[in-house]
């Protein structure tokens, strides 16, 4: 780890001035995923600013019926609170399918969008990365690519979004406030995240005097018919191959309302408008889930090694269809997949 | 292949020590730290407390656990400075008067250890699972203690002394 310097911000104007009066600075919070890129030299920042004591924990309701998550909300907090359990347990299933519990409970609401991809490469200083060391080249695209991306790659990256949490506050439309030295806007989830075009070092649209304030979920939880199914090496405390949130709502046995985000496939939760749409006003029927899966996958592109994701991808979203029209989510404990 | 990383950076000169209490096993214990000394290597360099183990230093192996107010967290990846007046267990917190942690009891019960070298990690995030409340079944054990890696592979046996310290507690 590199030299720098440390100052604790003493409330959410002080943490965005002192962001703005130095652009070698980054803020830190739970430091799970920072720390341990500051340790692989990837991140170099010239001071962090410690955002972890501010007054931003709360998971409160909105006058719209939704739920309002303080960006430091620890993921494990977050999993467990009654509002999520009892509202939005998709989100909570999410976030269980992912790290550890050590990890959970450090990792804040904020940091989890901001997590970087895993690529090895991304990791390894000794290779070329355009996300690292933009114009440097891609060392995964010719390299090992076994976890990478088949959906949204560009010829500059081909890396995907760590983050299962993410897949679920994708699928439920969620909204990511922020505050920047122009006062406060709102991002919505499918604009917060972007594809890696030939500017993969840009994982987002947050600026980078900008600070996560709040995880907006809108009234429409899906408490019934969802599951998030996640397919990975190990059983546990693992990265997703591809994981898949889904969520339903049902008239009888039609489709009023359809959500699939997609994890471990892209840059970023990767959803499909045409594809939800297909879905709406049809039979909840395995035909129906299959051609939803062709739809979704339909540009997807394989490369050396992980061609093998576009069929784990359609048969985990008809699976994951399946176990959402059922109203029988997958366990993120006993993990035989029904 | 091109050589990545070609422009040198410059040095920023080490930022003056921090004062900080860390109150560790119930004992104020104030320290002067780096920004970047993690709680771990606080607890095992500067306080002697070399029962919290340095394993993969990366958050992936959970030999570095320890309860941070309460939670069990990864002291590899924790900055020291930022846990400033925090309550910290480790290890050798969890006996009492000679008494032995009824997870300690526990694990020599059930053999629940071979090296023992993540044993203390182990120990340490199964007093936070279990004050956590959240595992009622075997395979919830499983799960909620998967960020605890045992290269040894005392698996089954460190699931039945955890199981029989939640029927006692």
């Amino acid at each position: 780890m590199i030299n720098f310097e440390y100052a604790r911000a003493s409330d959410v104007a002080d943490a965005v001035r002192q962001i703005a009066g130095d652009p070698g600075a980054k803020f830190i919070a739970g430091g799970t995923n920072l720390i341990d890129l500051m340790k692989e030299d990837v991140e170099r920042p010239s001071r962090l600013i410690d955002i972890s004591r501010l007054p931003l924990n709360k998971v409160e309701e909105t006058a719209d019926g939704g739920v309002r998550i303080g960006a430091l909300v620890p993921n494990s907090d977050l999993a467990y609170h009654p509002l999520i359990e009892q509202r939005y347990p998709m989100l909570g299933s999410a976030i269980l399918a992912g790290a550890s519990q050590q990890l959970r409970n450090m990792a804040s609401t904020g940091g989890n969008l901001l997590q970087r991809t895993r690529c090895y490469y991304f990791y390894d200083t000794a290779t070329p990365c355009n996300k690292r060391e933009p114009g440097s080249g891609c060392s995964a695209i010719n390299g090992l690519n076994r976890m990478h991306a088949i959906l949204g790659t560009s010829e500059a990256c081909i890396a995907t979004h760590p983050s299962d949490m993410c897949v679920a506050l994708a699928a439920l439309d969620a909204k990511v406030q922020v505050i920047g030295p122009a006062g406060e806007r709102t991002i919505s989830f499918a604009d917060f995240h972007r594809l890696p075009w030939d500017t993969p070092q840009r994982d987002t649209n947050l600026e980078p005097n900008e600070l996560i304030t709040a995880v907006e979920l809108p009234a429409q939880g899906f408490r019934t018919n969802y599951t998030y199914l996640k397919i990975r090496d190990r059983l546990s405390y693992a990265f997703a191959l591809v994981s898949v949130a889904a969520a339903l709502e049902l008239e009888g046995a039609r489709i009023k309302e359809a959500r699939v985000a997609l994890g471990g496939v892209a840059h970023k939760p990767w959803r499909d408008a045409l594809a939800e749409g297909a879905l709406r006003g049809q039979e909840a029927n395995p035909a129906n889930f299959r051609r939803a899966a062709h739809m979704l996958l339909r540009d997807a592109k394989g490369f050396a090694h992980n061609t093998f994701k576009i069929d784990l991808a359609r048969r985990a979203i008809v699976r994951a269809l399946t176990q959402a029209a059922r109203g029988t989510p997958q366990s993120q404990s006993n993990k035989k997949i029904r | 292949m091109a050589r990545a990383r070609t422009v040198a950076r410059p040095t920023i000169p080490a930022p003056e020590k921090t004062s900080i209490v860390l109150v560790v096993n119930g004992a104020e214990r104030p320290l002067k730290v780096a920004p970047w000394t993690t709680l771990l290597d606080a607890l095992r360099d500067y306080l002697d407390l070399t029962g919290t183990k340095k394993g993969c230093d990366h958050g992936q192996c959970g030999a570095c656990t320890v309860l941070v107010d309460g939670r069990r967290i990864n002291s590899c990846l924790t900055l020291a400075v930022t846990k400033d007046g925090a309550h910290v267990t480790t290890i050798e917190g969890l006996a009492k008067d000679g008494t032995l942690h009824p997870l300690q009891q526990a694990f020599i019960d059930h053999d629940a250890f071979q090296c023992g070298y993540c044993t203390p990690g182990q120990i340490c995030s199964a007093v936070g699972l279990i004050a956590e409340g959240k595992a009622k079944t075997v395979d919830e054990i499983r799960e909620l203690m998967s960020g605890n890696i045992c290269r040894c592979g005392a698996y089954p046996n460190i699931v039945a002394a955890i199981e029989q310290a939640m029927g006692q507690s």
